[in-house]
């Protein structure tokens, strides 16, 4: 329902957005992981219409955004970062106005209102000035203005960035219950965020898109996967390294990050916890902790983004 | 067209949702009062017209309309409202046009609320009630289009204050273009034509003619062409410069 295609963007002398083509399809939720000024909210801004692309352009349920721009606009619900709003309109006002400009008049849009105040929870803010709500009411004001038309691609930048945490749930909440019938793109640098609730994870750093995967394959490339976690009660984290390190399955032998016993890694990411377990039986450590870990999405995302930014660090 | 009228009440209602309408109203009041009464010596002249109310437009708007226009658009730069705006299912012009109308529509508020002088007069004495129908279009035109320019430069700039002095500046240009003592100066060195083209582009000039009370369409259509082409001027500014 969403095609990016080979989208660019200069400014100036820097390439914010380097060539970036993806795919989303009904019922995908994909997360748009990036440090900042990684060049997330630019790409949206060209999917959206807002900034022309040096080069590239987006299809929207088949309406190409440089071509067809009224017809693709109606295709999409858009929340920008911070979602900035008119200050002074109350939130009644302003979803009425975006309703009126998106067509829908009288009962029509009283309707969609009252149905998009229902699932976002805004009814207690509607008639006080925008200006003086909370970031998460705010928030949400905008995401009500994105949706009030049931839009089949809905793009939202940062959508969960400065929120408390009961006010992340509810958000994700609302991107979970809307997922079947939709094709979202939600930006993020938070990782929880997309194992919570992204079928698909693009990481994009300086411009360009360095994996496209899901969050647990990705997941299974960090160097933790499958590491094993064991602990065993008046055993010395030496003794348990020098018998670990023995086993032909095992890569590595490191203390653990906590201090508690150690992190055992497998070679190749296979599966070693049976063999650990006969080890400390064998050998009849008191163990207090055995367990496998999966391997964690804020490593493999530094890993990635991090090993990008050498070569362009070295260049400049 | 719905875009348009749904732009334009909004933006109205917008600028009465905050005191700073009203603030402009009175002072518009006030100074149009003062000026035509002191300076324009409004009862010393012993004649029952409106010549010095309106003699005083050009040079009062000089001030107020930038201070009308500088918000349209810098403000929803300064905002970033401009990009929810502008990624709404809209065309740029209809975005234009509404802005623009809203505000054109306002200054008509404004200048409709000095009726009080009208009436005035017509207690005092007996107008020609024609010239002062004319001037009042002539007025609210050139509004317009200094509106227009105005509009225009707010499209380019976050900075309100940057948008309020380019306007004053060029607003102040296209006024003075025709003024005595500017034809004074140009004349003896410069060439006629750019004493008649100074004239032919003067808001004061075609002001002026039309408050003598001859409506000439040509008048007229020079207030609209000028309102056209900025406002034209102005989409081509959004479009190109909207992410800056
Ligand atoms: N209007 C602009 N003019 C110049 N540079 C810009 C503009 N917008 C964004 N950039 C630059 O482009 C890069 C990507 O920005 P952005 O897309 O906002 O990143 P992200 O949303 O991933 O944090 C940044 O280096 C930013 O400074
Ligand atoms: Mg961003």
């Amino acid at each position: 329902m969403l095609e990016i295609r080979h989208l660019v963007k200069h400014f100036g002398a820097l390439v914010a957005v380097d060539d970036v083509s993806f795919a989303v399809a009904r019922g995908e939720v994909l997360g748009f992981l990036g440090p900042s000024g990684a060049g997330k909210s630019t790409t949206m801004k060209m999917i959206t219409g807002f900034v022309p692309p040096s080069s590239g352009t987006s299809v929207i349920c088949g309406y190409d955004i440089l071509r067809a721009p009224l017809a693709a606009k109606r295709c999409i619900g858009y929340l920008l970062e911070g979602a900035p709003a008119y200050p002074d309109m109350t939130p009644a006002a302003f979803l009425e106005f975006v309703a009126h400009i998106r067509g829908f008049r009288g009962r029509e849009a009283k309707r969609r209102i009252g149905r998009i105040v229902e699932t976002i929870h805004i009814a207690d803010v509607m008639h006080q000035p925008i200006e003086i709500l909370s970031k998460g009411y705010r928030r949400r004001v905008g995401v009500a203005q994105a949706l009030l038309h049931d839009p089949p691609v809905v793009i939202l930048d940062e959508p969960t960035d400065g929120l408390d945490p009961n006010q992340k749930y509810e958000m994700r909440r609302i991107i979970d219950e809307m997922r079947p019938n939709k094709a979202i793109v939600i930006s993020t640098h938070l990782l929880e965020e997309v194992e919570a609730v992204c079928s698909r994870a693009i990481i994009i750093a300086h411009g360009r898109i360095l994996a496209d995967a899901t969050p647990a394959e990705l997941a299974r490339r960090s160097r933790r996967h499958n590491a094993v976690r064991l602990a065993a009660a008046g055993i010395s984290e030496a003794r348990l390294r020098a018998e670990l390190i023995r086993l032909p399955m095992v890569a590595a032998v490191e203390a653990a990050p906590d201090g508690e016993g150690v992190s055992v890694f497998p070679r190749d990411g296979q599966d070693i916890v049976a063999d650990l377990a006969d080890l400390a039986r064998a050998h009849r450590w008191p163990v207090t902790l055995l367990r496998v870990e999966q391997g964690r999405l804020d490593e493999v995302f530094r890993e990635i983004t991090t090993a990008a930014a050498a070569p362009a660090a070295a260049a400049a | 067209m719905r875009a348009v009228a749904t732009i334009f009440r909004r933006e109205l209602a917008g600028y009465f949702a905050t005191p700073l309408a009203y603030v402009f109203i009175v002072i518009f009041l006030v100074m149009a009062g003062m000026l035509t009464f002191f300076v324009g010596n409004f009862f010393g002249r012993g004649q029952a017209d409106l010549e010095p109310f309106f003699a005083f437009h050009p040079w009062l708007y000089l001030v107020l309309i930038p201070a009308l226009s500088m918000r349209l658009w810098a403000e929803e730069r300064r905002s970033g409202t401009i990009e929810l705006f502008l990624t709404l299912p809209i065309r740029t012009t209809e975005a234009v046009a509404g802005k623009f109308l809203a505000a054109w529509c306002f200054a008509g508020i404004a200048l409709s609320l000095t009726f009080p002088f009208w009436i005035t007069v017509n207690i005092l004495g007996r107008p020609d009630n024609g010239v002062i129908a004319a001037s009042y279009l002539a007025s609210w035109l050139m509004a317009g289009a200094m509106l227009a320019v105005g509009a225009c430069v707010s499209a380019v700039t976050k900075n309100q204050v940057i948008a309020f002095v380019v306007t004053a500046a060029l607003v102040f240009l296209f006024t003075a273009a025709g003024a005595p003592a500017v034809l004074g100066a140009l004349s003896g060195w410069a060439p006629q034509w750019l004493l008649d083209a100074s004239v032919q582009m003067s808001f004061a000039g075609h002001f002026s003619a039309i408050t003598r009370g001859v409506v000439d369409l040509r008048d007229v259509f020079y207030f609209v062409s000028v309102m056209v082409a900025f406002l034209f001027a102005n989409a081509i500014l959004i479009d190109l410069e909207k992410a800056e």
